[in-house]
């Protein structure tokens, strides 16, 4: 009998281990790593000196875990994403990652140096979908706004919009995609997105 | 008959659009006339001086001209803060001006920004106009000025019109105070446009959904309704 509880209470155990690590809230989930890239921006010669190549490698370690991608991109997709085969959504998941990820890395290279306001979270703790709001605060201006907004998933929370200055990422895609789908089709859309981060490369 | 009017003058600009029209935006032929108009005015000239502007001037002495007339609209701001009924910021905004204006030496010290609760707002006609009830109307591109709807033009067109540099004189100190106003304000921005060019397949539709959606969320003073994206 005690074995069993024994082997019961180790089971429990185990089975808490990675619960733990997926149950930090979303609120201090963006605090941590927000701060933990902005202190290895702070620490970094290379970045400091410019290097995109070093800044978009540490984005993508650091934050990219955080994200669903495939969610944001659905999302800006709209009602054109149920006429993507599977093989063309993989790509457009992948090109528009590349993207976000590129226009993330620019502005964090831009504002890094800014104060920083996390704002306690209002949500009930049952609540699987939430916004995390934090404010880049700057001299003589109003705060800049930057809303996470979060859902609860098996693997934890992840990330499906950036919102900033009141300006949503997914929904300011929408009509861009909606517009290129409407010319030319899907593949036009993997086409240009490709084109787009072929020639952001360069820089 | 004003839109065809103006069309006439921007013949080229007129071109029919292809595809869908977007509802917001009825007037993109023309918008896109005055568009590219202001694409290449900011290439050849407004850039460029901002660049210059940032290259010349130390950051900390642009800071000094970006908090002077940052200073100055903060009694608009206020002014507007009222107008909407919001009491407690419209006083907050007008105590940032008293203290900036004394302590800061005529704005030039952004000192309040250093008290607690004494933070700056973003106000303007266009968004008081939006909280007495008014739409947006139609997406309207105007020259030099940019991205705007015919409420925030209305709004624009009325901030302007009562600021208080209008009554600055002799005229060459008000026109240089303009001028430096928009180089300024300009030279802010850099950054900014970078990022945007970057991240924009089609950068006039981007700009336009992200200014639409950037004076929704101010009306609102950043909390807008959650519009629902399925």
């Amino acid at each position: 009998m005690r074995h069993v509880m024994k082997t019961a209470l180790l089971l429990l155990a185990l089975a808490a281990l990675p619960a733990a690590a997926q149950d930090v809230p979303p609120d201090t989930l963006v605090k941590n790593v927000t701060l933990e890239v902005v202190d290895l921006i702070a620490k970094d010669k290379d970045i400091k000196a410019g290097s995109r190549a070093k800044l978009v490698a540490l984005i993508e370690a650091k934050v990219l875990p955080h994200f669903n991608f495939t969610a944001m991109t659905a999302l800006a997709m709209g009602q054109n994403w149920t006429k993507a085969s599977a093989e063309q959504k993989k790509e457009l998941t992948e090109e528009f990652r590349t993207l976000l990820v590129r226009t993330y890395a620019s502005a964090l290279a831009a504002y890094s140096e800014q104060k920083l306001d996390f704002r306690p979270l209002r949500a009930k703790a049952t609540d699987t979908d939430v916004t995390v709001n934090v404010r880049v605060l700057q001299p003589g201006a109003q705060p800049v706004t930057l809303d996470y907004s979060m859902e609860k998933t098996a693997n934890g929370w992840k990330v499906y919009d950036v919102t900033v200055g009141g300006v949503s990422l997914v929904a300011n895609y929408r009509t861009e995609f909606a517009n290129t789908v409407r010319a030319s089709g899907v593949d036009g859309l993997i086409k240009d997105l490709r084109a787009k981060n072929k020639s952001l490369e360069k820089k | 008959m004003r839109t065809a009017l103006l069309c006439l003058l921007l013949v080229s600009g007129c071109a029919t659009v292809e595809g869908e029209r977007d509802p917001r935006d009825p007037w993109e032929g023309f918008n896109r006339g005055v568009y590219r108009f202001n694409e290449t005015f900011d290439e050849y000239v407004a850039q460029p001086v901002a660049r210059g502007y940032v290259a010349v001037l130390h950051q900390e002495i642009r800071t000094r001209v970006s908090n002077f007339f940052s200073n100055i609209q903060d009694l608009l701001i206020g002014a507007n803060n009222f107008l909407q009924g919001k009491f407690e910021d419209g006083v907050n905004d007008w105590a940032r001006f008293a203290f900036n204006s004394t302590i800061g030496l005529f704005g030039i010290h952004d000192v309040a920004s250093d008290f607690p609760g004494l933070e700056k707002h973003n106000e303007d006609f266009g968004q008081t106009l939006g909280r007495w009830g008014a739409g947006p109307g139609p997406y309207l591109i105007l020259p030099f000025l940019g991205s705007s709807t015919v409420r925030d033009a209305a709004g624009t067109a009325v901030d302007w019109a009562v600021q208080p540099v209008g009554e600055v004189r002799p005229i060459e100190l008000r026109n240089t105070l303009y001028g430096l106003y928009f180089v300024d304000t300009r030279a802010q921005l850099l950054e900014a446009s970078r990022i945007l060019e970057e991240a924009a397949l089609d950068k006039y539709t981007f700009q336009r959904d992200a200014y639409l959606q950037r004076r929704r969320s101010l009306i609102y003073d950043g909390r807008p309704p959650r519009e629902k994206i399925e």
